[in-house]
Order: C-alpha cells, then structure tokens, then sequence
C-alpha cells in the first residue's frame, strides 16, 4: 500500500485543461436548448458504438480517461447502455454487418440524444468508402451532428468534439427538432 | 523438418523471409500439411484466391511454418472442393469457412458449414473475392438466422453478448451458455467489421496499398505496414537501405511497448485496481506523445513504407528517445513491483481463463497468448530479418496459460522491448532511408512475416499488370487465438470473461477484414 501511495504522489496530478469548442465540426446545427445543454455539461453521459472501424480511433476513446484528459474529471462519463447515454460516439465506416445494430443502439438511446461521428472513415467513409461490405460515412445511417476527422483523431480533437456537441454555438432556436426532442422527454 | 526434406520442387522467393513457394496437386496437399504437422510445423494462414484468367481455375492456399521458414502451397480447387486440413490443423476450420464466404470453394469432407465472415451483406451464392463479383453493389440486406450449438439441460441458460459490447472495444457476438455464474460454453460469432478489405486491395496499386495496409488493425499499424512492405519488396526483389531497417524495428518494439503499456493498465484495472489503469495510461501517452513529436504520428501510421520508411532521426532524437527509456524501464520496473506484491490482483489473474500447454500446441495458439502457454514461436529469435538478426532477442514464455502468464510475458516482453530500442538507438546505421521501388513483374509473388505485438503477422501478395494488386491476403494472428479464448473461459465464471478477454486482447477488424 505504502508503495501505491508513494507513486501517487510522485505522480500528481497532471490533467491538462480541455480545447476550446469548434463549430466547423458540426454537420447540423444546434437542436437542443440551452436549458439541456446546461444539464448535458455538468453530468454527460456517452456509449461507444465501434460500427467497423481499425480499432485505431477506439484506442484514442481510451486515451480520453488518461490522468491527461480526465474526461471524467468534466463529468462525463462513458457508460455500458445506449439506454444510459445522452451521447453515441461512433467509430468506423458503417460496415454493412454492423448497420442494424448501429441503428438499434441509436433507437435504444432516450431522446434528447446527440450523435458525434469520430475519425476520416465516420466522417466520410474515409479509405473504405461505399461497397459491398461498408455503408460508407456514419450519418449514411443515423443522423450526426458533430464529426470529428483525423486517422484517429487524437484525444484533445475528439474531447473538442464532445465539448462542441454540448456547446450553443450555432443554435438554431425553437426548431421543431428541439420541440420534438423535449417532448419526447418528457 | 526442413525445406530439403519436402519431395516436391520448391521455388524460394527472393526477400527478408525464408519463404518456399510451390504448387501442389491434390494427393501432395494433405500429406505434405501432414508432414509438417507431424514434425512439429504450425499453420499460418489458408485463404483461397480467383485466378481462374491466368487459367489456374479457384485455388486454396496454405502457409505453413517449418523449420527452415515457410512453406507456401498452392493447390487448384477440383469442382469447387478440395481436401479440407481442418483435421490436421483445427485452426483452419474459420479460415476454410471464411473461403467459403468469400471464394466459394468447399473443403472436403464438408466439417461445419455454416457461414463465418458472411452474414447478410452478400447472397449466399455471390463471392466477392472472385473477379466478376462487383465491388461497389450493395446487396439487399436480408436476415439471417445463425444456429449457434445449444447447450440443454437443467438451469441451463444463455446469455447473448454483442455485437455492441459494454466497454470502448471492437464489436463481435459471444454467446455464453452458464449455470449459474460458470461459464459451460462460449460460442463467438466474428464477422461484423468485414469492410472488404481484401477486394479493396485488387483496386490500389503496391503504392497506395501501403496506407490500407496499415489500417487492417490500426493497434498493429506498424507490423502490417512493414508485413506488407516485405511482401512489396520480396515480389519487386529490392532491399531497404540498412538504416531503413533498423528504423523500422525501432517503430515496431515502439507499438509492441504502447500495446503492453495499455493492456497491463487495463488488466489491472478488469481486476479492480484502478491505479495501475491510471498510471500505466499515463506513461503509454507520454509514450505516443513522443511518437507524435519524433515521427509525426502518435501510433506511427505510415511510418514504414514499400522501399523504406518516411521517417528519419537526428542524434538528438537519439538522444531524447535513450532518456524516454531509462524512465520508462524505471516506472514499469515500480509497477511491476506492486503488481507482483498485490494479493487481490493476483488472487484474480492466477488460474484464470486457462490454455494448457497441451491443448495450445492441438489447436495452434499463437503469438503472446501462446508463448504464456509454453509455445515458445517468436519470429524475432527463430527467423530473424534484419536487423534482429543482429540484436539477439530473448524470447519470453511461460507455462502456466493463465491470465497471470499471460500478465507476466507482457511485463517480460516490455523490458525486452526496452532492450531492444536501445540497442537499435546505438547501433542505428547511417545512410538513406528509402530506395525507389523499382517496377513489379506482373504475376510476382512476395511474402511478408513480421512478429507483432500480438503475435505473427503474415501477408501473401501476387502482383498485377502496371504495379497493380491482383491479390493480397493479409493474415492476423487473431484467427488462431480466437478459437483459443473459447476454451479459456470453460468453468471460469461470467465476471471474470472481461479479464480473460483482454489478457488475450484480440483483434476483430483484423480479423473480420
């Protein structure tokens, strides 16, 4: 015990302080109110959803919870459910095997949800593209509102895009996806 | 045995790996794996391939490790079949599956024929790797039904998992039959991250297959970028500058330590000592940090290319990189300490998810996993290319098969890898580092065969007209583990499955390509 302690402290604390917001990542503009995204920035919870990606951009999702980023240190948290989550990272270009769970995972999330597309192949298919086996770019299947590009991303690049998916940056007020999200909720 | 011992003619392809290539008839094909088998060889890879324009007709291939190297056969399926070596070597019971799925030609006698990497992509009757499979049509999707081998009885239930797991991995299917907590059986199901990686392929030229190449498994970018240099240069039959080399084994025991670093982390962290996660997590980034600022990419994609590497280092790189090690060999030595000297962590490593000795040569376990299980292959000491050749490595094993084993040769193979960087950094040669790759013949063969973090990485090339790819079989070490973990998990309990699984920390997307 004395050993693990010791390391502890020779270690300290090294978290470093997260990007600003960029609103050229978004696909589409803001759908959700302030009053949400006020909720969504002190407590956000998110599910990973590799749709066929290298497993490049995955270990980068893990880099996220190093001392370094301390996601969770923003109160964000990746969690085991799509029923838990506010937010759907996904990985990959959509491959054809993985289009229908993609899809179920996303209908099994609770409205209001926000969807972040990570890495070239998310964003645009990147060297997979559109064929027999893969559907190309994530939102070919579901809609994304904010994509992250990079083979992978690195963690600062995909904590930018999570903090941009939460931000008001280029609402658009009172859209009926707004209303819709919120009723939705309940 | 040894490649003079083969009664058939064997061509040896130029290049960095002892590799013999011949074709084969059908009554040669399975005595010839027989042999091998019985003295001891190892399957590598079967896969099958169209070259039916070059009036070959559908073959199947197989690499198979001898003494002396490999041994690539080749045999033309007969009315679509051909003698199955599932029997020989249980491994290539996926792999003939997978040809099925893909090529469309059956071993015979059938064994299991259900589908493995289809699922609902393409009809059961289309075969995308055979030349008049159109690449860029997707198929309706239709359902598909997959009979999983049930398991009956009294408090006998199953619990289905995936293809979305609960943690940040790769998607695959499990299907768990338990009572009560103990796992009776586990079944997987692979397949849904196939992108058509190997028909991508056919339409890049050597080129511009580099890149892909290194996106088969982007935890092993660094061994499939050189695997499949290797296969580039052994089929254009030119050699990397010296320099190249040795940079490029410096770039592979970078990725081999990033990997240990990450998976000792999150080993312990699966038995719940969340500060080993910590502290490990934090020196992996400070690792790839260095990576990024050294060689412009935190996992060193596209480092390594046909002809060299696009990288190169000034001394005081050097340096710098010497220091990254004494600290780094300092801190895993720390931890390694408190990992040893902690009963609870130790409590839930030993005895679980274990492959005996026995069972691990039967079935073919490979690679780390199979070195933690006394399958001392390390093609690092065995097979050594420049510059291993040089560098004397000392390969790590066990015998107990556990995910203790399997915790240890990680912490070996990380100070080996230390060992190894150092020696490279002070003994790296002066020079260029890329030399132009000069044009292909068309038809040549080439073979790439790299010892990756996980374990073998093999890739089969035949180039085309204009420096094109007729056909590339990129091969992970994946395909022979993963039957592997089915065992390992037998009366383990549910919980302790995450732990099993990362200790083996398989790849899908090399897999499922």
């Amino acid at each position: 015990m004395y050993k693990i302690i010791r390391k502890i402290i020779q270690a300290g604390i090294q978290t470093e302080p997260p990007p600003a917001i960029d609103n050229t990542l978004r696909h589409t503009p803001q759908r959700l109110s302030e009053e949400v995204l006020k909720r969504f920035r002190g407590a956000l919870a998110i599910r990973h959803v590799d749709a066929g990606s290298c497993n490049g951009c995955e270990l980068e999702i893990h880099a996220l919870n190093n001392p370094y980023y301390n996601l969770e240190g923003l109160g964000i948290q990746i969690v085991a459910s799509p029923r838990h989550a506010d937010m759907l990272l996904v990985t990959g270009p959509v491959s054809r095997h993985m289009q229908v769970a993609l899809k179920r995972t996303y209908a099994a999330m609770p409205e209001p949800k926000l969807v972040v597309a990570i890495g070239d192949c998310g964003c645009s298919g990147g060297l997979f593209g559109e064929s027999y086996a893969s559907c190309g770019r994530v939102s070919n299947v579901i809609p994304v509102d904010v994509m992250v590009p990079g083979c992978p991303p690195a963690p600062i690049d995909i904590m930018q895009g999570i903090l941009t998916a939460i931000s008001g940056g280029n609402q658009v007020a009172s859209s009926p996806a707004t209303h819709d999200a919120l009723n939705d909720r309940g | 045995m040894r490649v003079e011992d083969f009664e058939i003619e064997l061509e040896r392809l130029a290049g960095a790996a002892p590799v013999w290539r011949a074709v084969v008839k059908a009554a040669e094909w399975r005595r010839l794996c027989q042999q091998v088998h019985a003295k001891g060889g190892r399957l590598v890879a079967c896969w099958g391939s169209d070259e039916r324009q070059q009036g070959r007709g559908l073959v199947v291939n197989a690499a198979l490790v001898i003494r002396s190297g490999l041994v690539w056969l080749t045999l033309t399926a007969d009315n679509d079949t051909y003698p199955g070596i599932a029997d020989i070597f249980p491994a290539a019971n996926r792999m003939q599956r997978a040809i099925g799925d893909l090529l469309g030609i059956h071993p015979d006698p059938a064994g299991d024929t259900r589908p493995w990497l289809r699922h609902a992509a393409w009809p059961e009757h289309d075969y995308p790797l055979r030349k008049d499979f159109d690449a860029h049509t997707p198929h309706p999707a239709a359902s598909q039904v997959y009979p999983f081998v049930t398991v009956e009885g009294d408090g006998v239930h199953e619990i289905p998992v995936g293809p979305v797991h609960a943690g940040v991995i790769e998607p695959g299917h499990f299907r768990f039959s338990v009572l009560g907590e103990r796992i009776l059986r586990l079944e997987e199901r692979l397949g849904y991250t196939h992108k058509g990686v190997e028909k991508l392929f056919e339409s890049l030229t050597l080129e511009e297959g580099a890149r892909l190449a290194g996106r088969i498994s982007g935890d092993s970018t660094v061994a499939y970028a050189w695997a499949y240099a290797m296969a580039t240069e052994s089929a254009t039959g030119i050699t990397p500058p010296d320099r190249a080399m040795w940079l490029r084994a410096l770039l592979l025991e970078r990725e081999r330590i990033a990997n240990h670093l990450g998976d000792l982390g999150a080993l312990g962290n699966d038995a719940g000592l969340a500060f080993g996660l910590a502290q490990f997590s934090r020196l992996k980034e400070d690792w790839l940090r260095s990576s990024a600022d050294l060689f412009g990419h935190r996992y060193l994609m596209d480092c390594i290319v046909p002809g060299g590497v696009g990288i190169d280092m000034d001394e005081r790189a050097i340096v710098r990189l010497l220091t990254e090690l004494d600290v780094l060999a300092k801190a895993v030595a720390d931890l390694r300490i408190i990992y040893d000297d902690h009963a609870g962590l130790q409590d839930r490593f030993i005895n679980a998810g274990c492959v005996s000795p026995e069972l691990a040569v039967r079935l073919g376990l490979c690679g780390l996993a199979g070195r933690a299980s006394a399958q001392a292959w390390d093609l690092r000491a065995q097979f050594p290319t420049a510059p291993y050749d040089q560098l004397d490595v000392n390969m790590a094993t066990h015998r107990n098969g556990d995910v203790a084993a399997r915790v240890t040769v990680r912490f070996d193979e990380t100070h080996e890898a230390l060992r190894l960087c150092r020696l490279i950094l002070q003994g790296l040669p002066g020079g260029c580092v890329l030399s132009g790759l000069a044009t292909c013949p068309d038809g040549a063969h080439g073979v790439g065969w790299v010892e990756g973090w996980r374990g073998e990485v093999f890739i089969a090339l035949e180039a085309g007209p204009d420096n094109r790819i007729r056909r590339l079989h990129p091969h992970d070490p994946s395909w022979q583990n993963w039957p592997l973990l089915e065992h390992a998990v037998l009366d383990n309990i549910v919980p302790d499955f995450p732990l099993i699984n990362k200790s083996f920390n398989l790849s899908y997307s090399g897999h499922d390509l």
